[in-house]
C-alpha cells in the first residue's frame, strides 16, 4: 500500500531526506510558454511567470507545482484567452498553487480544479472571463484569497463539490454571482467585497449532483452591497434564474451561519432563504434535501435594501402591505420553521421568521479557519514512486509475491528473470503462451521500451 | 492502432484456447479456485487490485479528477462463485427458448455490448434501447438506463423473465438448472449447499459481471503519472473533454467516467420513433422527462453505437450532437428540463476530432475473462468467438 504522506512531512522529506529534489525555481519569459514549465516541473517546483502576454491553456496533472506571477514595477504577466481557448489554467495535481497571474478573455474558466487537494488561489485578477473565474471541483483543503474578479457570467467564485475551504479577502464585482458554496462542506467566506453582482454571496445545494450535502458554512464579515446587476447569465443555467438585487442567498444548504455582514443596498432583498423551489425548471433529484435547515442568523448590519424588488418579493411584502423587499426574507415552506434562528430581530425589515427561534449562540469567534491542520492527506505522486504505482496498478492484478493468481507467483518469474530485466520488458511487449496451466498474459505493448525495462526491474526487486 | 489490436487478438487467441484447460484441471466440470485478473484472494473472497485502490474521493463519492479513487466495487465474491458466473454469462440454457444468453447482448468482441441501436428480442423484434457495456458494472448503484433497478441481481431479472427477451420464467429456469447434473454439481463447488437456488443463480451472475474491470487504459497509465504515454493530439483532447466550454467531465467524471447521476440531456430518437421519456416513465415525474442515466465511457471505442437510441453511428456525431445548440433536437412542442450543462459552447471541428482522439484512450480490455469453449448445459456457448464483427 502507498503511505499517505501528510504535506508538512512530504516537504520534509524532500528537503531533508531527497536533496536532488530540492524545489528548483523555473522562469518563464515573455514569448515563452508556461506549459513547457509545466512540463519540465517536478514536485516542489516554482515556476515564475515573468510580465508578459501569454496565449495559452495551462494544466497541471502533477504535484506540487506552484505557478507564481513576478510582477515588475505595475507589470503583471497576463494569461490572454483572446475569446477562443477554454480554461487559462487546469489542475488536477494536489499541492498546487497559482498566485500574481492576471487572467482575462477565456471561454471557460480562468482556475479551474479537477480534485487536487490543498489548493492555493491568490492574488489573481480575473477580468472579463467566460463562465467561472475561479472554481476549484472536488478537492479538499483549499484556501482562495485576495483575489479580485469581474465581468464573470456565472460565478465569479464557484467552490464546487469541495471540503474544507476558505474564500477570504476576495473583491467580486460585475458578475451574475460573487460567490457561490456549492454541494460543499465546511466552508468560510469571509471579509470579502461582493459589490455590484446579479446576486453577492450564494450558498446552495444543487440537485443532481454527485455530492449532495452542503453544511457547516460560514459567512462573516463580508460586505455584500448593491447587488443589482441585470441577470447575463447563460441561458438554463442556474444562475440565470436567480432574481437580481439579492445581498445573500441560501438554498437548501444546512448549518449555514451568518454574521457580521454589511448588507445593503440590494433591492430586491438583503438576505433570501429558500428551500429548492427556488430554482424552476430543473430535472428533479430525490437524493438532495430540499430544504434549508438550522440557519443560524447573529449580528448583522443591514439597510436599504428591498427599494426596488422584483414581482415575486413585491407580491409577498404586499401580503404585509409593504412595496419595499425585506433585509432578510424566508422563503415560503421550510425556511420559516423554527430550526432556524436569529438574535435581535427586531433590527430588520423581514418575510417569513416569525417562527425562527432565539439562537443560543452569539459569536462564532472560535472559529478561525475551515482549513485542515497539516494539510488534506494526499497520495503523492511523484517521478520516483510511479513505477510502484505501475506495478501495482498493472502487474499486481495479476502476481502476488508467493501465491498463485491469475498469473505465477513474482518469485516464480523473479526465479525465471534473475539479473535479465530486459527479458521481462521483451516478453510482456507481446506474450506467448508458456505454461499450460496459466492463460496467457495480457499484452503491455502500449508502455515504451524504457517503461516496461522500469517496471521490469521493479519486478525483480519485490520483496514480499 | 493495427499495431495495438494485433497483439490483444492474439492473446485474446491463447485464452479462448485456454479455457478447456481450466476448466479441465481435475473433472470434467472444474470451478476455477483463483481470481480473476486484477482481483486478489482475501479471506476466501476476490477483491480488486487497480491503480486507484490507493486513492480516496471526496465523500468516498468515486468522482474527482485523475487521481480518484473509484466508486465502491461490487467485490468479495468467491474465485468459484464468479467462474459459475461465467459459464451462465454464455450459456442459452437460462433463456426459454435455448437461444439466447446474457452475451446475446453483451457480446465479448463488442465491449460486452452488441453493435445495435437496439438490441434484438426473443422473436428477432428490435428493442427500443441500445445495450450498455458491462465493463466496469460492479461499480454502478443503478442500473438500466433509466436507473431503475438498484443491484445487478434485480437488473438481471429483467431481461431474463422479460416477454420480449430471454422470455424465462423463475420457475423453468430454476428447473433447467436443476435438472442439469453438471449445474447441480457446479451450484454446490460455488456455494457448498445442494439446494440450488435463484439467489444463487443472480449471485453468479453477479459476481461475474462485477469483475469485468476496465482501468488499465493508457489513459489510467497517464492519470497515474505517465505523462508520456498519451500523444499530444490525446492529451488536448483531455484538455477539451475537461474543460468547462465541452464540459465532458461534469458528468463522465473520473475515475468511472459517469457521475452515475440522471442527465436530461436532449438526445434525438431514431428518425420517426416517438420520444422515449426514460426515467419519467418510472418516476412519474415531469422534471424528468427525456431523463436517463450518464453512461460511463470506458471502452466506448467498443460500443458503437451511442446514446440510450443508437441514434449515433460515430463518436464524432456523438460529440457533435453536444455543440449542436440547447435543445436542437427536442421535438418540436416538447418540453423538457435539459441539464445546465448542455449549452452552446461552440467546438470548432478540430476539437470534435480531439475529443474523439482522447475517448478511444479510454480503451482497455486487458482483462477479457476467459471465454468458455463449451458451457454446461451442452449447448453451443452464445457470442465466444473474439473475431465477431
Amino acid at each position: 500500500m502507498k503511505k499517505i504522506i501528510p504535506l508538512g512531512l512530504l516537504w520534509l522529506s524532500l528537503f531533508v531526506l531527497a536533496p536532488s529534489l530540492m524545489a528548483a525555481e523555473i522562469s518563464v519569459k515573455d514569448g515563452e510558454s508556461i506549459q513547457s514549465a509545466v512540463n519540465k516541473a517536478q514536485t516542489g517546483d516554482v515556476i515564475l511567470v515573468y510580465p508578459g502576454t501569454y496565449k495559452e491553456s495551462v494544466y497541471v496533472d502533477k504535484d506540487g507545482i506552484t505557478i507564481r506571477g513576478v510582477v515588475q514595477d505595475g507589470e503583471w504577466p497576463v494569461m490572454e484567452g483572446e475569446g477562443k481557448r477554454n480554461d487559462a489554467i487546469l489542475y488536477s495535481g494536489n499541492d498546487f498553487t497559482v498566485e500574481w497571474l492576471t487572467i482575462t478573455h477565456y471561454k471557460g474558466n480562468a482556475i479551474m480544479g479537477q480534485a487536487g487537494n490543498n489548493f492555493v488561489i491568490r492574488y489573481n485578477r480575473v477580468i472579463d472571463t467566460g463562465v467561472y473565474g475561479i472554481f476549484p471541483q472536488f478537492g479538499k483543503n483549499g484556501l482562495i484569497e485576495y483575489n479580485v474578479l469581474s465581468g464573470i457570467e456565472d460565478a465569479a467564485i464557484y467552490v464546487g463539490m469541495c471540503d474544507n475551504v476558505d474564500v477570504r479577502h476576495n473583491e467580486v464585482f460585475d458578475n451574475v454571482a460573487g460567490i457561490e458554496i456549492e454541494n460543499t462542506r465546511h466552508a468560510l467566506v469571509e471579509n470579502n467585497y461582493a459589490h455590484d453582482n446579479t446576486a453577492g454571496l450564494l450558498v446552495f445545494i444543487t440537485p443532481g449532483l454527485p455530492i449532495k450535502t452542503t453544511y457547516d458554512v460560514i459567512l462573516r464579515n463580508n460586505f455584500v452591497v448593491n447587488n443589482n446587476t441585470a441577470n447575463f447569465g447563460a441561458p438554463g443555467s442556474i444562475v440565470s434564474k436567480v432574481p437580481a438585487g439579492i445581498g445573500i442567498v441560501v438554498m437548501a444548504a444546512d448549518d449555514v451561519v451568518v454574521e457580521g455582514n454589511i448588507v445593503s443596498g440590494n433591492k430586491t432583498a438583503g438576505m433570501v432563504v429558500t428551500d429548492l423551489a427556488f430554482i424552476t425548471d430543473i430535472s428533479s433529484d430525490p437524493e438532495s434535501e430540499p430544504n434549508p435547515d438550522r440557519m443560524v442568523f447573529l449580528d448583522n448590519l443591514m439597510f436599504d435594501n428591498g427599494a426596488d424588488p422584483v414581482a415575486d418579493v413585491k407580491a409577498l411584502m404586499l401580503t404585509q402591505f409593504s412595496r419595499r423587499g425585506p433585509d432578510i426574507l424566508a422563503n415560503l415552506g421550510s425556511a420559516q420553521e423554527p430550526d432556524n434562528c436569529i438574535i435581535n430581530r427586531e433590527r430588520y425589515t423581514s418575510f417569513g421568521i416569525k417562527k425562527w427561534s432565539e439562537c443560543e449562540r452569539k459569536d462564532t469567534a472560535d472559529i478561525t479557519t475551515m482549513l485542515i491542520p497539516g494539510g488534506a492527506p494526499n497520495e503523492v505522486v511523484t517521478t520516483e514512486n510511479r513505477t510502484k504505482l505501475l506495478y501495482q496498478g498493472i502487474c499486481a492484478g495479476c502476481h502476488a509475491y508467493n501465491m498463485r493468481m491469475i498469473g505465477p507467483p513474482t518469485l516464480t518469474v523473479q526465479a525465471l528473470y534473475h539479473n535479465d530485466p530486459q527479458g521481462i520488458a521483451d516478453y510482456i511487449a507481446e506474450p506467448h503462451k508458456v505454461r499450460s496451466d496459466y492463460p496467457a498474459m495480457p499484452p503491455q505493448g502500449h508502455l515504451s521500451p524504457d517503461l516496461r525495462r522500469e517496471v521490469a526491474e521493479f519486478m525483480l526487486s519485490v520483496t514480499k | 492502432m493495427r499495431q495495438r489490436l494485433r497483439p490483444l487478438l492474439l492473446w485474446a487467441m491463447g485464452l479462448v484456447m485456454t479455457a478447456p484447460a481450466l476448466a479441465n484441471s481435475s473433472s470434467e466440470w472444474r470451478l476455477s479456485e483463483v481470481c480473476p485478473a486484477g482481483f486478489h484472494l482475501r479471506d476466501g473472497g476476490c477483491y480488486l487490485q487497480s491503480f486507484y485502490s490507493g486513492y480516496s474521493s471526496l465523500q468516498q463519492s468515486g468522482v474527482g479528477g485523475l487521481k480518484t479513487g473509484m466508486p465502491p466495487l461490487r467485490e468479495g465474491f468467491t474465485a468459484q462463485q464468479i467462474d459459475l458466473g461465467r459459464l451462465l454469462f454464455f450459456d442459452p440454457l437460462l433463456s426459454v427458448d435455448g437461444d439466447m444468453a446474457c452475451s446475446s447482448c453483451h457480446q465479448p468482441a463488442r465491449g460486452f455490448s452488441d453493435g445495435l441501436a437496439g438490441s434484438i428480442g426473443r422473436h428477432g423484434e428490435v428493442m427500443h434501447r441500445s445495450a450498455p457495456t458491462l465493463w466496469n458494472v460492479g461499480f454502478l448503484r443503478e442500473l438500466f438506463w433509466d436507473a431503475r433497478a438498484k443491484s445487478l441481481e434485480e437488473q438481471m431479472q429483467g431481461p431474463l423473465f422479460s416477454q420480449e427477451e430471454m422470455a424465462n420464467t423463475p420457475d423453468q429456469l430454476l428447473k433447467s438448472l436443476q435438472d442439469n447434473a453438471n449445474y447441480r454439481d457446479l451450484f454446490n463447488q460455488a456455494f457448498g449447499d445442494d439446494t440450488l437456488s435463484l439467489e444463487q443463480v443472480y449471485t453468479a451472475l453477479t459476481a461475474f459481471q462485477s469483475s469485468l474491470v476496465s482501468l488499465g487504459s493508457r489513459y489510467d497509465l497517464y492519470a497515474n503519472g505517465f505523462h508520456e504515454v498519451l500523444t499530444q493530439p490525446e492529451i488536448e483532447g483531455m484538455n477539451v473533454f475537461r474543460s468547462f466550454v465541452a464540459r465532458c467531465a461534469e458528468c463522465h467524471t473520473p475515475p468511472a467516467f459517469t457521475n452515475q447521476q440522471i442527465a436530461v440531456i436532449g438526445s434525438p430518437e431514431p428518425k420517426g420513433a416517438a420520444l422515449d421519456i426514460g426515467v419519467a416513465a418510472i418516476t412519474g415525474d415531469a422534471s424528468q422527462r427525456g431523463g436517463f442515466k450518464v453512461p460511463t465511457l470506458r471502452n466506448i471505442e467498443l460500443t458503437a453505437p451511442y446514446m440510450h437510441s443508437g441514434r449515433f453511428k460515430t463518436l464524432r456525431e456523438t460529440v457533435a450532437f453536444y455543440t449542436g445548440g440547447r435543445g436542437h433536437a427536442v421535438p418540436e412542442g416538447e418540453h423538457l428540463s435539459l441539464h445546465w450543462h448542455i449549452w452552446e459552447p461552440n467546438l470548432s471541428d478540430h476539437e470534435l476530432d480531439l475529443l474523439v482522439a482522447f475517448l478511444k484512450t479510454l480503451t482497455d480490455q486487458s482483462f477479457m475473462p476467459v471465454l468458455p469453449r463449451k458451457v454446461p448445459s451442452g449447448l453451443a456457448p452464445v457470442a465466444t468467438d473474439i473475431f465477431t464483427h
